[in-house]
């Protein structure tokens, strides 16, 4: 295997083996701003990497690069990735966006796939997964569970994408316990346990009973654990380590499914640049075991929303739902849009309800 | 039996051999721990080291090379002025972040004129910038005799509290769907820091960087305020009756190192990076740190060790894409660097001696 490996760098050194790399495997490349042990979003997203070597098997080779930062870092990793021959790139964060395309138009044959953003073009697709339909459900539980009403939250950045999860969640959560009130710490982080395990332990002394996070690490589940009587949910993994403990439920990104049908359409040859923003029907959004601390007509509930969730007979956004100024957002039976002025893309505002600003 | 012996004067050969040795050394050790993952060593080495400079897409690492390095070289040699005079500014990396506001912030100012004069503009805010944030820790010293370590520290923490809201707030792109982040500036023509020659890396961060080696060493090493800065940290003492006005010195290099950094953000934000966001600084200030000690806090060791770190990164990156090297190990290697040079530092000052245990 040595032998091999170092006749194989001897080869591409001369510059004779590389045609023959391409010619028989699909190339696919991951770059994460985690480490794969995160145990959270880079996590999922390399298992997704593992599920696409398991369904392929000799015909993909994957190769990936952690802890990337973003900005030029990114762009420098990616070029990498091309130059080496990689086939279908998937960059895994926001803030690769402008980078993924500024490679992608350097290398016109590559397909790139960005994570979370919205920038298309012809080789690039972006594809998201719909975290407020989990949500949704955890407010449910969060909302029946909580005995002092007080419902904590640790939000990640101010961003769209974190402010439709604190909505979808506190809507849920009002809809079962009128008395219910969320307080909201802003971490400033997608990854910090010491951070998250602080932002935790404030919000339980303000006298939190159950916590949401939408940071990535297993901190507050550990803080939770220490403190008794709370309960938390696992974050973008199922994080079933805390099963016994405060963990009752989870949102799990689960990404397999969709690297695995953009894999083989690159093998196929139809691959197309398309935007995806799937959630639980299509299995991107996945929701975990609901353990026995909930009770049985709970976690019925909550199944049931599951199941409407993603048949689509409900939409986790329907009206009558103000706004947090008190004017109408969605009137009577009205379901919230994708793309609109007041639409989820770009969702920057609190629902009616919710107390606090959101932070510039 | 080993015995240390200080030596009388500290070695000049050694001070010139122990980066060499302490490469060396991570080598060896860092080969070890490569094999001990089960990769070939010498394969693993050869990816670092050579692979960027000579292998096959060196056409693209090479100028790559010098992207990464202009702003470690820029903000060390800052940091070597105080270091030789025993000040210690920690807080780099906070510098380089408000210089970065505060250029894009200037260049964003204009939006979208077009004119010769913003980016010159830019350069001046930028270095104001990272010079007003050195001085908070400066004026605290020489004021009220504060720690510049702890006060420079903290004060990079609220400098990243301060790009959050920059990026959500201030300077959000007006036309990014209410997602964080500026305007990239690669789309600002007045105001890109693009490359001086196309193909080489080099933009006006690098020269910036270079000519700032050239001044450092004519300081040092030709001008009375540099023989201060040196005697002030060799002989405080005899500093004091040579007349050397310490706080004079404190101001100076704070502020210098503070400028620098700043100016090293402003060009990253202006070119490579492009635009001002919650993630931005990617540890270049701390990074600095370990250049200027691997440089010997001389400016053209500090060049130098800017490009072998810059390897690191760049063969370290490979090495995970072609190798499979999972990123820890990579940091790891890089940590030994550090250590080792600290650990042979030892034979400067002291040599080993062999003697015979004698019988008591």
């Amino acid at each position: 295997m040595k032998l091999t490996n170092l006749l194989a760098t001897a080869a591409v050194a001369l510059g004779l083996a590389t045609s023959a790399f391409a010619d028989d495997k699909t190339k696919v490349g991951f770059v994460f701003v985690g480490p794969v042990g995160d145990g959270g979003w880079t996590y999922e997203h390399n298992k997704g990497r593992l599920a696409v070597e398991a369904e392929f098997g000799d015909k993909v080779e994957t190769t990936f690069v952690e802890n990337v930062p973003e900005g030029a870092d990114a762009e420098r990793v990616m070029t990498q990735m091309a130059l080496q021959g990689a086939d279908l790139i998937f960059t895994t964060s926001f803030g690769y966006m402008d980078p993924t395309i500024n490679v992608a138009k350097k290398f016109p044959d590559v397909k790139f796939e960005h994570a979370t953003g919205y920038k298309q073009a012809d080789n690039v697709s972006v594809y998201s997964a719909r975290f407020y339909e989990g949500r949704a459900i955890e407010g449910h539980i969060a909302g029946k569970m909580t005995k002092s009403n007080i419902v904590g939250y640790i939000g990640s950045f101010p961003i769209p994408e974190v402010i439709r999860g604190i909505n979808s969640a506190y809507i849920h959560a009002k809809k079962v316990n009128p008395d219910v009130e969320f307080k909201i710490v802003w971490a400033f982080t997608w990854f910090d346990p010491a951070k998250e395990a602080d932002a935790a332990k404030v919000l339980i002394e303000q006298g939190a009973d159950v916590i949401l996070q939408h940071t990535d690490s297993t901190a507050p589940l550990a803080a939770a654990e220490a403190a008794g009587n709370v309960i938390g949910f696992g974050q973008a993994s199922d994080m079933s380590e805390f099963k016994d403990g405060p963990r009752v439920s989870s949102i799990i990104d689960d990404w397999a499914p969709y690297y695995i049908s953009r894999v083989k359409a690159v093998m196929d040859g139809t691959w197309e640049s398309k935007s995806t923003w799937d959630g639980i029907g299509a299995g991107m959004v996945g929701i975990g075991d609901i353990t026995d601390k909930v009770p049985a007509d709970v976690k019925a509930e909550a199944l049931a929303m599951k199941a409407a969730l993603a048949d689509g007979s409900y939409h986790a956004f329907t009206g009558p739902l103000n706004k947090q100024d008190g004017s109408v957002w969605l009137k009577e039976g009205e379901t919230a849009q994708d793309y609109s002025d007041d639409g989820l893309a770009g969702m920057n505002f609190f629902v009616e309800g919710i107390v606090g600003d959101i932070p510039e | 039996m080993l015995t240390l012996e200080k030596r009388p004067q500290p070695s000049k050969a050694f001070a010139y051999l122990t980066p060499v040795f302490a490469i060396i050394m991570t080598m060896i050790f860092g080969g070890l721990l490569f094999m001990a993952l089960g990769k070939n060593p010498f394969e693993a080495i050869l990816t670092i080291f050579w692979d960027p400079l000579f292998g096959e897409f060196a056409s693209y690492s090479r100028p790559q090379l010098l992207v990464k390095a202009g702003p470690l070289i820029l903000i060390a040699i800052g940091l070597s002025l105080g270091f030789k005079a025993g000040i210690w500014n920690i807080g780099a990396e906070g510098q380089y972040i408000v210089g970065a506001i505060c250029g894009a912030g200037a260049g964003l100012a204009f939006y979208p004129m077009e004119a010769w004069f913003i980016f010159p503009i830019m350069v001046i805010a930028g270095a104001l910038g990272g010079w007003a944030w050195a001085m908070i820790p400066a004026l605290l010293k020489v004021k009220f005799q504060t720690n510049e370590i702890l006060v420079s520290l903290m004060l990079v923490y609220v400098a990243e509290q301060l790009l959050a809201s920059m990026s959500l707030g201030l300077l959000k792109n007006p036309d990014g769907h209410g997602f964080p982040g500026s305007r990239n500036l690669k789309d600002y023509p007045s105001a890109f820091n693009g490359e001086i020659i196309a193909g080489t890396g080099m933009h006006w961060g690098v020269a910036a960087a270079f000519i700032a080696v050239i001044f450092a060493y004519v300081l040092l090493n030709r001008h009375m305020l540099g023989f201060s800065i040196r005697l002030t940290g060799e002989a405080p003492r005899a500093a004091k009756f040579s007349s050397v006005n310490p706080n004079r010195i404190i101001l100076f290099c704070l502020g210098m190192s503070g400028a620098l950094a700043g100016l090293a953000g402003m060009f990253e934000v202006a070119g490579p990076s492009g635009q001002i966001s919650i993630d931005f600084n990617s540890g270049y200030g701390f990074t600095a740190i370990i250049v200027a000690f691997l440089g010997r806090l001389h400016p053209v060791g500090i060049f130098f060790a800017g490009l072998l770190l810059a390897l690191t990164y760049i063969g370290g990156e490979l090495a995970q894409l072609t190798l499979g090297l999972p990123g820890a190990a990579i940091q790891l290697f890089q940590g030994m660097l550090l250590f080792f040079l600290l650990a042979v530092d030892l034979l400067t000052n002291y040599r080993i001696k062999f003697s015979r245990k004698e019988a008591v």
